[in-house]
C-alpha cells in the first residue's frame, strides 16, 4: 500500500493567548464595603461561610482582572498568527498512525474523487502490493503461492542479470559468440538482439504458466477426490483408510458399518466414584429430607389452613382471580428470631425429591440390567439343558455342577435386593433351594395360581420364587407386568392372611415374605393402598354387621392382626391423615372397643391389638384413649376383688360378670416358677391344651406385657396436659390391687396432676385492611450510590452542575463587560470624531475669517 | 332306597287317607245330624301327634263349628251338664244341640291348649280358628245378654290368657295376633282381659319377676295402638255400637303392667318405646311419674333412657323434678359413650342444655365434666362431643373462661375442678380450663384433632349442627376416609425386612413368631 501523507490544511487564525493571572488587591475594611447577610435562622452546627460579604471590592477585583486578561486578549483580537495544522486526526490520540494513515489517504481519494474522476466510470484505482495488483493476488490460490514460484522467480538467470545489468555486455559477447552465426546471416543489431530476448522469455514465462496450471488442475482434482472420502475417515485410523482403499467393492457394507460405529455411544466419563463417607453423607441427607417430610406430614394440614388463609387480599381486588403477576420472591419473614428459609429449603427438597427419583429410576436400570444378564443366563441355560430334560422342574434337585456354580453368581445378584441375613446355616439352605428353583416365573393370574406357586415350599424357598418372579415380571419388561405386579401385591395380601389363619398359623413365611411386599409397595404405592384399605374396610365391614346383628363382635384374627402390622411397616402411622393408616387406626378403635373379650385367646389378641396401637402412635405421640382403656380393662381382669373400685371399665370390659377374672391365677405361688419371655403370636390363634401351671404362666406373660405397654404409655404421653387424669384409673387399679408390680409405673404417674397454665387464645395476628397495593420501585434505594464508584460519580456530578453553572455566569459577565467595553470603544471614538470635527469646523472657520480679513484687505 | 320310597309311598297314602277321612267325618256332621257322632273323631285328631293332621283338623273344626254358628245349631244360654242330657226332658232338637254345644267348648279347650303347642304352623292355625270362633260367636252370641254387651269376651280372656305363657317366648305368635287387633273392640277387650291378667299372674307370683311372662306381655302390648280420635274406629270383628274408652284401657293396662318389678332390660325396652308410642296414646301421661322415677333411680343406660320421658313430663305436662340437672350430672361416667343409646342420650342432653337461662356453673360444670370424660371416649363419640362442648360455650358466653382466661396467663396451676363432686355447683368448674381437649388435639384421628383446635381461637357465632353425626359408627367413618380422594401416597421410607423388626418395634418385643 502506498503511503500517502498529506497535510491537509495550512490555516493561520488568531486564538487568544492565555491571560496572566490577576493580582490579589488587600481587602480593605472599609465598612461602606461590608454586606452583611442576615440569617434567618440560627442552626446548630452549621457553618456559615457567607454570613459577611465584600460586593464592591469583589466586584471591582473582577472587572480589574477582566481588564486585565479579557480586554487584552479582546483588544489583541486579530492581532496576531497562530500555526494550526488541520491535518485529519493529527491531534487526536485515540487513532493509532496507521488509522490516521489510513483515514487521510480516503479523504485524500474522497478528495480527488470528487474532483476529477467524478464521471469516470471505468478507470478504477488499482491497488498493488509489490506491485502487483491486490485483486490479482486475491484471486489466486494459495496453492499458487505454497509452490516454489518464489525460488524460480528469485533466481534470476544469468543470462537474464547478464542482459541486463551487464551494459550490454552480456549481449556484446553473445554477439560474439554468435559471431559465426552472423557472419554466415547478417549481424543483427542490439536491437534485434534485446526483441529475441524478450521473446524468448516471454516463451519461457508462458510454458511455465501453462505447467502451473496443469499442477492446479491436478491438486485441485486430487483435493476433490480427497473431500469425498475424507468424511468417512474422520473418526477412523490409517489402518481403517488404507483397508477402505484396497476393498474398494465391499466398501457398502464397510461403510455402513463404519457409520455404525461412528453413531455408536462413546464411553462418557462415569461419575466420580463416591467415597464411603460421601456416600454416607448423602444417605444421611436423604433420610433428614424424608425425616422432615414426614414431621410436615405429622403436622398435618391444620398448619398448612392456618398459613393459607392469611394470603393477601388488597382491596383492588376484583375477586375475578386475576392476579397481577405472580411473585415468587420470597419474602423476609422471621421466625423465633432466626431467618425463615423455609421456602427455599423446600425448595430444596424438591430438587432431592427429583434427585431421587432419577436415583430411583437408575436403580431400575440397574435392576433391568441385573435382569438382563439374568435372562442371558437364562437363555443360555435353556439351551444348554434343553437336550437333556426340562430340568427346571422342581422335583429334580439333581442338579447338575455348572448349575451350581450358576446358583453362587445368582445369590451375588439376589443378595443385592434384600439386605443380607447372612446366617450360615440360612446361607446352606438357600443355596440349595435355588439350585431346585427354576430360574423365571410367570405371574400369577389369580390368587390360586399364587397359592400353587408357593405351597410347598419352605419360607426361605417362596421368598426366592417370589422374588424371581418379581424380577422376570419387572414392569420395565413388558406393558402388561405393571397389571400383573399390582394383582399380585393383593394376592400376596390374600396369601400372607391364609397363612396366618392356617392351623398352626406359619408366621415365618409371612416374614420372609416382607421385603417382597415392602419392594412392590415401594413399586406401587396406589395398588398397595387399595388393596390394604379393601381388605381394611371388609373386615371393619363384616365386624359392623356382626356388631349389628348380635351386639358383639369376636376378636379379629391373626390374619388381620399381621395385615395391621404389615401397614405400619409400609405405610407411615405418623401422618396427620393418611389414606392408609387413618382406617387402620379406625379398625384398631372398633376392634379395641366393641371386640368381645371372653377368652386366653381373645387377651392375647387384645395385647397384640394394644402393641399395634402403641406402635403405630410411638413417632407421633399423639393420644389413643381406647388402648389405655383397653389396657386398663386388662389390668381389671386381673383383679380378683371387684368391690369397690376407684376406676370405671368401659366397653368390652364389664365390672363384674363371667369371664371377668380370666387373668386371676388360680395358684398366686406359680410366680416362683414363672420366667420371662417373649408370648408366641401362634397363642392368640389357638391356645394350646395346657396345664393349670401353664396357663398360670401364660397368664403372667400377658399381664407382664399388659404392664410393660402401660410403662411404655406412661413414657409417651408424658408431655400431654392431662396426663395424671388419663393415668388416674390405672393409677388407682394399681394402688389398689397390684400395688408391688412395676413399682415405675406408680412412680411415673403422679399423685397430683401437674400444673398447667389456663388456656387462652393464640394470639392472633390483627387483620390487615385492605389496601391498595403500593406501585413498587425495584430498585429504589440505588441511586444514592452503595459503591464507591457511584458516590464518586455522583460527586462529580454534582460539582459539573455547579462548575457548569459558575463557567455560565462567568461568561455572562464576561460578554456584559466586553459589551460595556465597545461602547465605551464607541463612545470614545464618536467623541474623537466630534472632537476633530469641531476641529475641523474651527479651522475651517478660522480660514474663512482668514479669507474674508484678506478679501476685506484687499477689498480695502 | 327302596324302604325310603315306600315310607315316602306310605306317608303320602296316610296324609291322603288322613284328609279324606277327616273330609267325609266333617261332611258327614254337617250333612245330617244323624252322623253327629263323627265330630269326636275329628276332634279327637286335634290331639294327634302329627302337625300336619293337627293342622288339617284343626280348620275341619273351625268349618264345621263355624257352619253350626251359622245355622244356630249351638246351644244357647247357661249349659247344662253333659250327663243331665239323657234324663232331661228335651226334644231330639234340643239335645242335639247341647251335644254339639259341648262339643264346641271341647273344641275350644284343645285349641287353646294347642297355643302352647310346639310348632308355630299348629298355634297360628289354632289362634286363628280360635279367633273365628270368636267372631262367630260374636254374631251369633251363646249367651243371652243385652244387645250391647254380646262380645265373646270369656273366650277372648282365656285366648289372651294362654297367649301370655309364663314359660314360653310367644312373640311370634303375637305378631300374627296383632292383626286381630286392628280390630277396635277386639283391642279393647283384649286391653281390659290383659290389665286382669296381670293383676292376677303378678299377685299369684307375689310381685317376682317373671322374664318370659314379662316379654309376653310386653310384646303383646308393645303392638297395641290406640288411634288417635274415636271416629275413627270403624273396624269391628263384632258389629257394636257402644264407645270404648280406649285411651283409658290403654293406660291403665299399661299402668298396671308398669307397677310391677321388671327385668333390666325390659325396662330399656320399655323406655325406648315410651316417648313414642305409649305417652301420646295415655290420656294422662303424668301418671308415669312413678315408674320413670324409678327407672331413673337404677342407673346406667336406664337412667339414660327414661331421661326422655321425663323430659316429655317436664317439658309438655308442666312437671316439677328436683335436681334434674343435678341428677344428669351424675349420670355422666365414662360408659355413656360405649352404650348403644348413645346418640339419643346427646340428642337428649344438647336438648337439656339448650336453654340460655341455665345458670353458668351449671354449663360450666357440664362442659368440663364431658371434656374428663371425652378422654376415654372412642372418636365417633368425640366428633359429637366437640362441637357438643364448643356449641355450650357458645350459647353461653360466661363459659369463654374455660378455654380463654387472659388475666392470669402465664403462671400453672392445678386444676380445681373436682371430678368426685356431685354436685354441680361445688366442683368449681368456672374456675378450671378445658387442658383436656387441648390434650385432645393431639388425638389420633385427623378429625378429632381440628375439632379439638377450635378451641385454639375465638369460636365462631355460628353453631356446629351436631344432628348428622349423632348415629355416625366407627366404620362409617373409616368409609369416609377410604372414600376421600388422596394424589399421593406416601410410603414408609426405611423398608422392613421382617415381620417383627422395625424402627418402632413393640410387638416384637412381646411377641414371637413361634
Amino acid at each position: 500500500i502506498n503511503k500517502t501523507i498529506i497535510v491537509h490544511q495550512l490555516v493561520f487564525c488568531a486564538v487568544p493567548l492565555p491571560a496572566a493571572g490577576g493580582d490579589h488587591h488587600p481587602i480593605s475594611k472599609n465598612p461602606f464595603e461590608v454586606k452583611i447577610n442576615r440569617k434567618k435562622f440560627d442552626v446548630l452546627g452549621r457553618k456559615s461561610k457567607h454570613d459577611v460579604g465584600l460586593p464592591g471590592v469583589s466586584r471591582s477585583r473582577a472587572i480589574q482582572k477582566r481588564k486585565d486578561t479579557l480586554l487584552k486578549e479582546f483588544r489583541l483580537k486579530d492581532k496576531n498568527n497562530t500555526f494550526i495544522d488541520r491535518r485529519f486526526g493529527e491531534y487526536d490520540s485515540k487513532l493509532t498512525p496507521e488509522e490516521k494513515i489510513l483515514q487521510r489517504f480516503t479523504l485524500e481519494r474522497q478528495r480527488t474523487q470528487d474532483r476529477k474522476d467524478m464521471y469516470n466510470l471505468n478507470e478504477e484505482e488499482e491497488l498493488t502490493h509489490y506491485g502487483q495488483s491486490l485483486a490479482e493476488m486475491e484471486k489466486m490460490t494459495d496453492v499458487i503461492d505454497s509452490d516454489s514460484d518464489s525460488e524460480e522467480k528469485g533466481l534470476l538467470s544469468a543470462e537474464l542479470t547478464a542482459t541486463h545489468f551487464g551494459g550490454g555486455g552480456g549481449l556484446l559477447r553473445k554477439k560474439s559468440a554468435g559471431d559465426d552465426e552472423e557472419e554466415e546471416h547478417k549481424p543483427r543489431s542490439r536491437q534485434e538482439l534485446i526483441e529475441e530476448l524478450i521473446i524468448k522469455s516471454k516463451q519461457e514465462k508462458r510454458e511455465r504458466q501453462t505447467q502451473k496450471e496443469e499442477a492446479q488442475e491436478l491438486t485441485e482434482k486430487l483435493d476433490q477426490e480427497w473431500k469425498s472420502i475424507q468424511n468417512l475417515l474422520a473418526h477412523k485410523t490409517p489402518k481403517a483408510e488404507r483397508t477402505d482403499e484396497t476393498d474398494k467393492p465391499k466398501l457398502d457394507q464397510y461403510d455402513m458399518m463404519v457409520r455404525e460405529l461412528g453413531f455408536e455411544m462413546k464411553a462418557q466419563p462415569s461419575e466420580k466414584l463416591k467415597s464411603a463417607e460421601e456416600l454416607a453423607r448423602e444417605e444421611r441427607q436423604r433420610l433428614q429430607t424424608l425425616e422432615a417430610d414426614r414431621l410436615k406430614r405429622m403436622m398435618g394440614d391444620a398448619e398448612e389452613d392456618a398459613v393459607q388463609t392469611n394470603t393477601h387480599i388488597s382491596a383492588d381486588d376484583m375477586n375475578d382471580g386475576f392476579i397481577l403477576d405472580g411473585d415468587d420472591r420470597k419474602t423476609l419473614a422471621y421466625k423465633d428470631g432466626k431467618w425463615n428459609i423455609e421456602g427455599e429449603e423446600e425448595e430444596k427438597e424438591d430438587e432431592d425429591g427429583d434427585e431421587e427419583g432419577g436415583e430411583e429410576e437408575e436403580e431400575e436400570d440397574d435392576e433391568d440390567d441385573a435382569e438382563g444378564e439374568e435372562d442371558d443366563e437364562e437363555g443360555e441355560d435353556d439351551d444348554e439343558d434343553d437336550a437333556d430334560e426340562d430340568h427346571c422342574d422342581l422335583q429334580s434337585d439333581e442338579g447338575s455342577e455348572d448349575e451350581d456354580g450358576q446358583g453362587a453368581e445368582e445369590e451375588q445378584v439376589c443378595a443385592e435386593e434384600p439386605p443380607a441375613v447372612s446366617e450360615e446355616q440360612k446361607k446352606a439352605a438357600q443355596e440349595a433351594a435355588k439350585a431346585e428353583l427354576p430360574y423365571t416365573f410367570p405371574a400369577p393370574e389369580s390368587y390360586s395360581d399364587l397359592k400353587q406357586l408357593l405351597q410347598g415350599h419352605g419360607s426361605e424357598q417362596q421368598r426366592l420364587i417370589l422374588d424371581r418372579t418379581l424380577k422376570c415380571n419387572h414392569p420395565s419388561l413388558s406393558a402388561g407386568n405393571k397389571a400383573k405386579l399390582q394383582k399380585l401385591f393383593g394376592f400376596l395380601l390374600e396369601y400372607v392372611g391364609d397363612l396366618a389363619t392356617q392351623n398352626p398359623p406359619d408366621l415365618r413365611t409371612v416374614s420372609a415374605l416382607i421385603p417382597q411386599i415392602c419392594g412392590l409397595c415401594q413399586m406401587f404405592p396406589e395398588a398397595a393402598c387399595k388393596a390394604v384399605q379393601t381388605l381394611l374396610s371388609d373386615s371393619g365391614h363384616s365386624m359392623e354387621e356382626t356388631l349389628e346383628v348380635k351386639g358383639r363382635a369376636p376378636m379379629p384374627d391373626l390374619d388381620m392382626l399381621v395385615l395391621l402390622k404389615i401397614t405400619a411397616l409400609l405405610f407411615p402411622s405418623s401422618d396427620f391423615r393418611h389414606p392408609v393408616t387413618t382406617p387402620a387406626f379406625l379398625f384398631l378403635s372398633q376392634a379395641l372397643t366393641r371386640c368381645a373379650v371372653v377368652s386366653l385367646e381373645d387377651v392375647c389378641k387384645g395385647l397384640v391389638l394394644c402393641c399395634l396401637a402403641l406402635e403405630y402412635v410411638s413417632l407421633s405421640q399423639r393420644i389413643f384413649p381406647e388402648l389405655l382403656n383397653f389396657l386398663l380393662g386388662l389390668l381389671h381382669l386381673t383383679v380378683s376383688d371387684k368391690h369397690n373400685m376407684g376406676y370405671t371399665v368401659v366397653s368390652p370390659f364389664r365390672r363384674q360378670g363371667k369371664s371377668c377374672d380370666l387373668l386371676v391365677l388360680k395358684d398366686p405361688n406359680v410366680s416362683h416358677s414363672w420366667n420371662r419371655k417373649p408370648i408366641s403370636l401362634q397363642t392368640a390363634h389357638r391356645l394350646p391344651a395346657q396345664s393349670p401351671v401353664e396357663r398360670d404362666h401364660y397368664r403372667l406373660s400377658l399381664i407382664d406385657s399388659c404392664l410393660d405397654l402401660v410403662k411404655r404409655c406412661t413414657w409417651l404421653y408424658k408431655d400431654l396436659p392431662s396426663y395424671a387424669h388419663i393415668f388416674q384409673p390405672i393409677r388407682a387399679l394399681l394402688l389398689k390391687h397390684l400395688p408391688d408390680l412395676h413399682r415405675e409405673i406408680l412412680d411415673a404417674i403422679p399423685e397430683k396432676p401437674s400444673q398447667h397454665a389456663p388456656l387462652v387464645f393464640k394470639k392472633k395476628k390483627p387483620i390487615p385492611l385492605k389496601l391498595f397495593t403500593p406501585k413498587i420501585v425495584l430498585d429504589y434505594g440505588k441511586k444514592r450510590g452503595n459503591t464507591k464508584e457511584e458516590k464518586e460519580r455522583e460527586r462529580l456530578k454534582h460539582k459539573y452542575k455547579r462548575e457548569f453553572k459558575g463557567a455560565l455566569r462567568e461568561i455572562r459577565k464576561d460578554t456584559r463587560f466586553l459589551a460595556r467595553e465597545k461602547l465605551s470603544d464607541v463612545m470614545s471614538r464618536d467623541a474623537e470624531r466630534k472632537r476633530k470635527v469641531k476641529e475641523l469646523y474651527g479651522s475651517l472657520a478660522t480660514q474663512e475669517g482668514e479669507w474674508k480679513a484678506l478679501k476685506r484687505k484687499n477689498r480695502k | 332306597m327302596a324302604s325310603s320310597t315306600d315310607s315316602n309311598v306310605k306317608g303320602e297314602n296316610s296324609q291322603v287317607s288322613y284328609k279324606k277321612y277327616i273330609n267325609t267325618k266333617t261332611d258327614r256332621v254337617l250333612q245330617s245330624k244323624k252322623h253327629a257322632n263323627d265330630i269326636f273323631d275329628v276332634i279327637e285328631y286335634l290331639q294327634s301327634e302329627k302337625d300336619k293332621e293337627v293342622i288339617f283338623a284343626t280348620n275341619a273344626c273351625s268349618k264345621v263349628f263355624c257352619q253350626l254358628f251359622y245355622r244356630g245349631d249351638l246351644y244357647v244360654g247357661d249349659l247344662p251338664e253333659e250327663e243331665d242330657l239323657v234324663n232331661g226332658d228335651r226334644s231330639a232338637e234340643e239335645k242335639y244341640r247341647i251335644f254339639m254345644r259341648h262339643r264346641y267348648s271341647n273344641c275350644v279347650e284343645l285349641l287353646l291348649e294347642n297355643i302352647g303347642h310346639k310348632a308355630f304352623q299348629v298355634k297360628e292355625t289354632s289362634l286363628c280358628a280360635l279367633m273365628k270362633f270368636v267372631a262367630a260367636e260374636g254374631k251369633h252370641p251363646l249367651q243371652n245378654l243385652d244387645e250391647h254387651y254380646n262380645f265373646p269376651r270369656e273366650l277372648l280372656q282365656t285366648l289372651v290368657e294362654h297367649l301370655l305363657s309364663e314359660k314360653e317366648d310367644m312373640s311370634l305368635l303375637i305378631s300374627r295376633f296383632q292383626e286381630f287387633l286392628e280390630m277396635d273392640d277386639v283391642r279393647y277387650y283384649v286391653m281390659s282381659s290383659v290389665r286382669d291378667n296381670i293383676y292376677r299372674v303378678m299377685g299369684r307370683n307375689k310381685k317376682a319377676v317373671i322374664p318370659v311372662y314379662q316379654n309376653n306381655v310386653f310384646t303383646l302390648l308393645s303392638t297395641i295402638n290406640v288411634p288417635s280420635e274415636a271416629s275413627k274406629m270403624r273396624h269391628f270383628l263384632v258389629r257394636q255400637d257402644c264407645k270404648f274408652e280406649h285411651k283409658r284401657a290403654f293406660e291403665q293396662m299399661w299402668l298396671v303392667f308398669l307397677k310391677f318389678k321388671l327385668p333390666s332390660n325390659m325396662y330399656k325396652k320399655i323406655l325406648v318405646i315410651l316417648h313414642e308410642s305409649i305417652m301420646p296414646q295415655m290420656s294422662d301421661p303424668t301418671l308415669l311419674i312413678d315408674f320413670l322415677s324409678a327407672a331413673y333411680d337404677i342407673g346406667g343406660a336406664i337412667s339414660l333412657l327414661s331421661l326422655n320421658g321425663l323430659f316429655i313430663l317436664i317439658h309438655k305436662h308442666n312437671l316439677d323434678y328436683p335436681d334434674f340437672y343435678k341428677k344428669l350430672y351424675s349420670l355422666l361416667d365414662p360408659s355413656i359413650f360405649h352404650v348403644k343409646y348413645r346418640a339419643r342420650f346427646f340428642h337428649l342432653v344438647n336438648i337439656f342444655l339448650s336453654s340460655t337461662h341455665l345458670p353458668a356453673y351449671l354449663v360450666a360444670a357440664f362442659v368440663k365434666r364431658f371434656a374428663r370424660l371425652s378422654l376415654t371416649a372412642p372418636p365417633t363419640s368425640l366428633l359429637i362431643l366437640l362441637p357438643f362442648i364448643c356449641n355450650l360455650i357458645r350459647r353461653h358466653p360466661s363459659c369463654r373462661v374455660l378455654i380463654h382466661r387472659p388475666s392470669t396467663a402465664e403462671e400453672p396451676c392445678d386444676d380445681p375442678y373436682v371430678m368426685e363432686e356431685e354436685d354441680p355447683a361445688q366442683c368449681h368448674a368456672l374456675e378450671s380450663s378445658l387442658w383436656e381437649i387441648k390434650t385432645l388435639q393431639k388425638h389420633y384421628h385427623p378429625d378429632v384433632a381440628k375439632a379439638a383446635m377450635k378451641i385454639n381461637e375465638p369460636l365462631t357465632e355460628q353453631e356446629d349442627d351436631i344432628s348428622e353425626l349423632l348415629e355416625l359408627s366407627t366404620f362409617e367413618l373409616m368409609e369416609r376416609e377410604l372414600k376421600a380422594e388422596r394424589k399421593t401416597i406416601p410410603l414408609e421410607f426405611d423398608t422392613a425386612t421382617e415381620l417383627l423388626k422395625s424402627s418402632r418395634e413393640v410387638l416384637g418385643v412381646h411377641f414371637s413368631l413361634e
